[in-house]
């Protein structure tokens, strides 16, 4: 039987790979890059997730993380001549680093203490980009246009066999997306380790948790420099993507974001936090779409919001969950 | 000295509005257990309603109570109606819920009043009291007079009325509460229609001080909230208070004195309260729950 | 025949999907105090949840004729006092406002006050300790205090869930003592839940046995104490 389970999971995964691998083939050129954009927000998302879904740490402020690691990018890019695609992993480390380091210490608050102390960080985090602007590049930020290191440039143009033209947004999509479903598979790796399951053993119920000898604090900043990881590779990918930082792209909106994409995609699904990262790349659009007179679009924006949460209070995930819940029931038996 | 007192004094007075959103805050928190991310907008779409009032042509202080009503209605309708359905759900769909909350509210007032600059009536004159060489603005002696006189008839209500006891009561203890005949979910639309005012009071007083506003105006103010309930203890509403009022002055006389951190003084002030939560993770006045096993 | 006040018919109760009453049938009278006896898990508590509202139960239950609301506050302001397992004592408020609460769903102001008396007059020790916190009271204190919480609702019937839980013999029998005379001056009945078999069959008039979800055995408390089986299982004799 588990057989069988595994090697579903092995059939769902390569499906995925393969709609993705496909699908730049039936879209513009300006949906590509949409799509990479979520790309990047699933990336986030995903690492939010190890630490909210599995750790019940709610955090407010992982768009400092992914700040880190667009600058750390654009940093060594501009200044130390460094090949883009390098700095990614770099970028992800020192942003777990920092994340470990704010999370050794701020874990020991309870629940809405440490969310609010994320959301400090989150509105901390444009005003000291700025005001250390000697490393910075302060207001105005750092260019990445004539850096030697870049790899995609925006005039990237390669003509495969058949005829396809992949353009630089098709290449932005393919490298987010591989990273992507890197970190997903890690991702899943993670649920089904020791790791994971402590981990939700300590979202359950800490006490029983600690009890049972689940050591609370190396757990919980692991998750949280895992989850810091996940957003320093993704702002990465933003410093590449649109050849620039600057504090102004990581505003606290960036922070509510990954927790709202998180929300709607579900907790402690995997695939279906793509529908989270789809919705806050999608929504903002259709709503101006509808009308773009001041304010209507983020009228519409919070009332979807809100009615999503009414009607499907465990997100894009929970619903998935429940509609095949007689289908895996079957697949699960009681044992 | 004269000028240090000086800066207390203004200090307690933007402290005295923070204390009332964060009061906002704690009271919401303690009894409905969520953390209000909207509460400043709630505030910021109550001074729109209230210069609209004014607009019209309504005096001052009938324009201000009318506009409390009507935002004691508003803070009971969202309970009831949106908070109340998700307030069994996770926290995280809690949260985002009161996010939404947010952003529509935002994107409302942006929409009804049109993103333009208002500017709202003072109140108080622009007079200045030379006291033994501090020079105090009326506007700051009047900010401090009404924060305190609503403070105090807020705790009076909670303190010595009937239905304030059953307030408190279902915050503290629902099951029993209902035992004895309170009705608990109306006692946390209470709640939030008192919250709702609080903040409607710190919107309207701290608008003028800016000079003119628009739709943006309780986003700072609602950080420094957060800051103060925290720093306070999220459930002790004289936490909310002495933080706010704490968090006021020192923000004054840091921007004030120390250069280095006058654009800094947020993040130091953030950096601030974090030290003292590792050294009271409840703030300073709240209750560590002993949680048994 | 008058109609009693209480009366349960074919009562059931569930805890999610977990069915913990299976038809309990049972009635109390008028100025009677009635005791609810069984092992642990038999559903005692359950019963009484049932009847005030605070679990969900399908089956017949009428106050005075008229059939029970579902929700607690509805069932409070019919007259019926829950004193519940835990005692519900609002541990940071002081005993005066503990009291106060208890009153809560009384209209009359005046009342009010002269029960106020009253209560003191049963619970004297109360009036020393108004203004202290609720929760730094002994545990014998708090279920005094949860009583004279109930009593300043005035019930017509009180639904008391382990008075006896960890509290020394004396204190148990102040306890009964209180509650007798309170029922003799102001007509109230009780339905008390008590796994201390021998104090409460002392103190009631009738009792009934419940095993499983189920009544078992019911009868007079003289009947019970006759009835060897009860003896031997709950009597320990």
């Amino acid at each position: 039987m588990r057989a069988f389970r595994y090697s579903l999971r092995g059939l769902g995964f390569a499906l995925l790979v393969a709609i993705v691998v496909y699908l730049p083939f039936r879209l513009s050129d300006f949906r590509a890059s949409e799509f990479a954009l979520i790309g990047i927000y699933f990336i986030a998302i995903l690492g939010l997730n190890v630490l909210t879904g599995y750790a019940g740490v709610i955090s407010l402020g992982h768009g400092a993380f992914m700040a880190l690691g667009a600058y750390t990018t654009a940093i060594l890019v501009a200044d130390h001549g460094m090949r883009d695609l390098w700095t990614i992993p770099l970028a992800g480390l020192l942003a777990a680093a920092a994340g470990a380091a704010f999370g050794l210490p701020a874990l020991r608050l309870s629940g809405p203490y440490l969310a609010l102390a994320t959301f400090g960080v989150a509105v901390a985090t444009p005003i000291v980009i700025k005001k250390f602007d000697g490393l910075t590049g302060g207001s105005g930020g750092i260019n990445l246009f004539e850096a030697e290191g870049i790899t995609g440039l925006p005039e990237f143009l390669v003509t495969l066999p058949g005829g396809k033209v992949l353009s630089f947004n098709d290449w932005l999509y393919y490298l987010t997306w591989t990273i992507a479903l890197v970190l997903f598979a890690v991702a899943w790796a993670i649920h089904h380790s020791r790791f994971g399951r402590s981990l939700r053993a300590i979202r359950d119920n800490e006490i029983a948790a600690a009890a049972s000898g689940v050591w609370l604090a190396s757990h919980k900043t692991l998750a949280f420099s895992i989850s810091a990881f996940y957003a320093g590779v993704a702002g990465s990918l933003l410093a590449i993507s649109a050849f620039s930082v600057q504090p102004g792209a990581f505003p606290v909106d960036r922070s509510i974001a990954l927790l709202v994409g998180l929300a709607v995609g579900g907790l402690g699904s995997l695939a279906p936090l793509a529908a989270g990262a789809a919705f806050l790349v999608f929504l903002p659009q259709w709503a101006q779409d509808i009308s773009k007179a001041p304010g209507v679009p983020a009228v519409i924006y919070g009332a979807v919001l809100i009615a999503l949460m009414i009607v499907l209070p465990m997100g894009v995930g929970g619903l998935l969950r429940w509609i095949t819940r007689p289908l895996t029931s079957r697949l699960y038996p009681r044992s | 000295m004269a000028d240090v007192l000086q800066q207390v004094v203004s200090g307690i007075a933007s402290g005295g509005v923070y204390a009332l959103l964060a009061l906002a805050l704690v009271l919401i928190y303690r009894s409905t257990g969520v953390v209000n991310f909207a509460q400043g907008e709630m505030a910021m779409f109550s001074t729109f309603v209230c210069w609209e009032l004014l607009d019209r042509g309504l005096p001052y202080w009938v324009a201000f109570f009318l506009t409390l009503a009507i935002s004691f209605v508003g803070g009971v309708l969202i309970e009831r109606l949106v908070i109340h359905t998700v307030s069994r759900s996770q926290a995280l769909t809690v949260v985002t819920v009161t996010i939404g909350l947010l952003i529509l509210l935002n994107g409302a007032a942006a929409w009804i009043w049109k993103g333009e600059q208002r500017t709202l009536e003072n109140p108080f004159p622009s007079d200045t009291f030379d006291v033994g060489g501090v020079v105090i603005a009326a506007q700051d002696i009047g900010i401090i007079g009404v924060s305190l006189a609503i403070v105090v008839v807020l705790w009076a209500f909670l303190q010595r009325t009937r239905v304030g006891l059953a307030l408190r009561a279902a915050a503290l203890n629902p099951e029993s509460s209902r035992l004895h005949g309170v009705r608990v979910s109306w006692m946390l639309a209470l709640g939030w229609g008192l919250a709702a005012v609080l903040g409607a009071v710190a919107g309207i007083l701290v608008a003028p001080t800016q000079g003119s506003f628009d739709q943006n105006l309780m986003l700072p103010v609602l950080i420094f909230a957060f800051a103060a309930a925290v720093l306070g203890g999220l459930d002790s509403p004289i936490g909310a208070v002495v933080g706010g009022v704490v968090l006021g002055v020192v923000l004054n006389l840091v921007g004030a004195y120390i250069d280095f951190f006058a654009d800094l003084r947020l993040p130091a002030a953030l950096l601030l309260i974090l030290g003292i939560l590792l050294l009271r993770p409840n703030g300073l006045f709240g209750r560590s729950v002993v949680r048994r096993v | 025949m008058q109609v009693p006040l209480l009366e349960l018919e074919d009562v059931e109760a569930r805890y999610g999907a977990v069915r913990a009453l299976h038809g309990i049938t049972l009635d109390v009278g008028e100025r009677q105090v009635v005791s609810v006896l069984g092992a642990n898990g038999a559903g005692k508590t359950t019963t009484l949840r049932a009847i005030s509202g605070t679990v969900r139960r399908s089956g017949g239950l009428r106050f005075d004729g008229k059939a029970l609301p579902r929700s607690p506050e509805a069932v409070a302001r019919l007259g019926i006092a829950h004193v519940p397992e835990g005692r519900g004592t609002f541990a940071e408020l002081s005993v005066d406002e503990n009291l106060k609460l208890g009153a809560y769903t009384r209209r009359d102001r005046s009342g009010y006050a002269s029960d106020y008396e009253e209560v003191l007059k049963h619970f004297p020790w109360l009036a020393e300790r108004r203004d202290q916190q609720a929760g730094t009271l002994s545990g014998g204190e708090q279920q005094m205090l949860a009583l004279a919480r109930a009593f300043m609702a005035r019930p017509r019937l009180i639904l008391v869930d382990e008075p006896s839980l960890g509290l020394a013999p004396l204190i148990v029998k102040q306890l009964f003592d209180v509650l007798r005379t309170w029922i003799d001056e102001h007509g109230m009945s009780a339905l008390v839940v008590e796994q201390n078999a021998n104090v409460a069959l002392e103190h009631s008039e009738r009792g009934y046995v419940l095993e499983v979800g189920r009544v078992a055995v019911e009868g007079t408390a003289d009947e019970l104490r006759g009835n060897e089986s009860v003896r031997k299982s709950y009597l320990g004799y």
